[in-house]
């Protein structure tokens, strides 16, 4: 127990064992995509089913915390840099209130998504909730991998 | 043996196993034992709001809970000791809160309605407008979307600006701009002020 702890308090503590077991690494590997591709069905689906925006943010985040588990910090930091993160957490937020900007100019309420089609007010809705799931989307993946490369990404004082 | 017993059976063993797993992680010493077991928690208490038909919930609760806090929770302990000291005073006084908290708060939930209740006020209010109208008015088969990102979209919205909150606080607060790990000798303030230029 204190020995695997022990390689947590690493410098880069999320290196952890993963990266030396085999068995570990194959497994993690193929399930990767099928996280990522469930999280993108639940993100589009969630006007059908169970899920939504922030069901899917997570999902998605919590697939590519499992490739940086797998293949290290570095690895994920090379295919989803700081800045893509930086920009994303604020490009799902400005999304939410771009939609409820437009609704406005379109002569509605904020957020009154009716507005956005002029001539069927419920397909003006079914568009406007997909937008707005999808800046939650977007927002909520990028925020959960900026505390993760937040928390792993620092070395002990 | 219908449906409705079989319900109960499992909620009743899920809550047996969870109240379990509480007291053993109350008294574990080793942090990475008890961060295991915080995710074997979430994911019980996952199943719990599935019986109870809050898929969505549950979902969250799943992937939050027992996946990304885990995760946080072990890079956490990246940071730290890997258990906990034993404290200086008496556990006898919080055992006393926690004991007294729990039954206020059991003692609270006599007022509330009935699980389930038809005619509990949530159910009277716009939830009856929502379940009948939404269809005509937004179109969707899922109402909790409905509700969530149309009727409540306020409340999404301000939920998300919560959650970005929360990560402008964790990068100001954990060291430099997104894990770029910062060397030793770097004050606070010059980690908040810019990204650049810092850092190994």
């Amino acid at each position: 127990m204190s020995d695997s702890a022990d390689d947590l308090a690493g410098r880069t503590p999320i290196k952890m064992r993963v990266r030396e077991t085999i068995i570990l690494r194959i497994v993690g590997k193929a399930l990767v995509p099928f996280i990522l591709l469930f999280a993108l069905y639940v993100q589009f689906h969630g006007d059908y089913g169970p899920g939504g925006g922030f069901q899917a943010g997570v999902i998605f985040a919590a697939g590519l915390i499992l490739h940086a588990l797998i293949f290290g910090l570095d690895a994920l930091r090379e295919k989803v840099p700081p800045i893509v993160v930086e920009i994303g957490i604020a490009l799902g937020a400005l999304l939410y209130a771009g939609v409820g900007v437009v609704s406005m100019l379109m002569g509605g309420e904020f957020l009154h998504y009716g507005m956005l089609d002029t001539h069927d007010m419920a397909h003006g809705q079914h568009l406007g909730i997909l937008l707005v799931e999808l800046g939650v989307g977007i927002t909520v993946t990028f925020v959960m991998v900026a505390i993760f490369y937040a928390f792993a990404g620092r070395s002990r004082q | 043996m219908g449906e409705q017993a079989m319900g109960a059976a499992i909620e009743a063993s899920l809550f047996v196993l969870m109240i379990a797993l509480a007291i053993v992680i109350a008294r574990l010493r080793s942090l990475f034992a008890a961060a295991m077991l915080f995710g074997i928690f979430s994911l019980l208490a996952a199943g719990m709001q599935t019986m109870m038909d809050a898929v969505d919930v549950a979902f969250t609760e799943a992937a939050v809970g027992a996946g990304i806090s885990t995760v946080l929770f072990l890079g956490a302990l990246g940071l730290t000791t890997s258990s906990e000291t034993r404290p200086l005073h008496h556990r006898v006084a919080g055992l006393v809160v926690v004991t007294a908290t729990g039954l206020l708060l059991a003692y609270g939930t006599l007022d509330m309605p009935a699980y389930g209740d038809p005619n509990a006020p949530i159910h009277r209010h716009v939830a009856p407008h929502y379940l009948v109208d939404s269809d005509a008015e937004i179109g969707i088969p899922n109402v909790v979307t409905s509700v969530l990102a149309s009727y409540r979209g306020y409340d999404t919205y301000g939920e998300t600006t919560v959650v970005l909150t929360a990560a402008v606080g964790a990068i100001l607060l954990l060291g430099g701009f997104l894990g770029r790990a910062p060397s030793k000798d770097d004050d606070p303030a010059s980690e908040s002020r810019d990204g650049d230029g810092e850092g190994a």
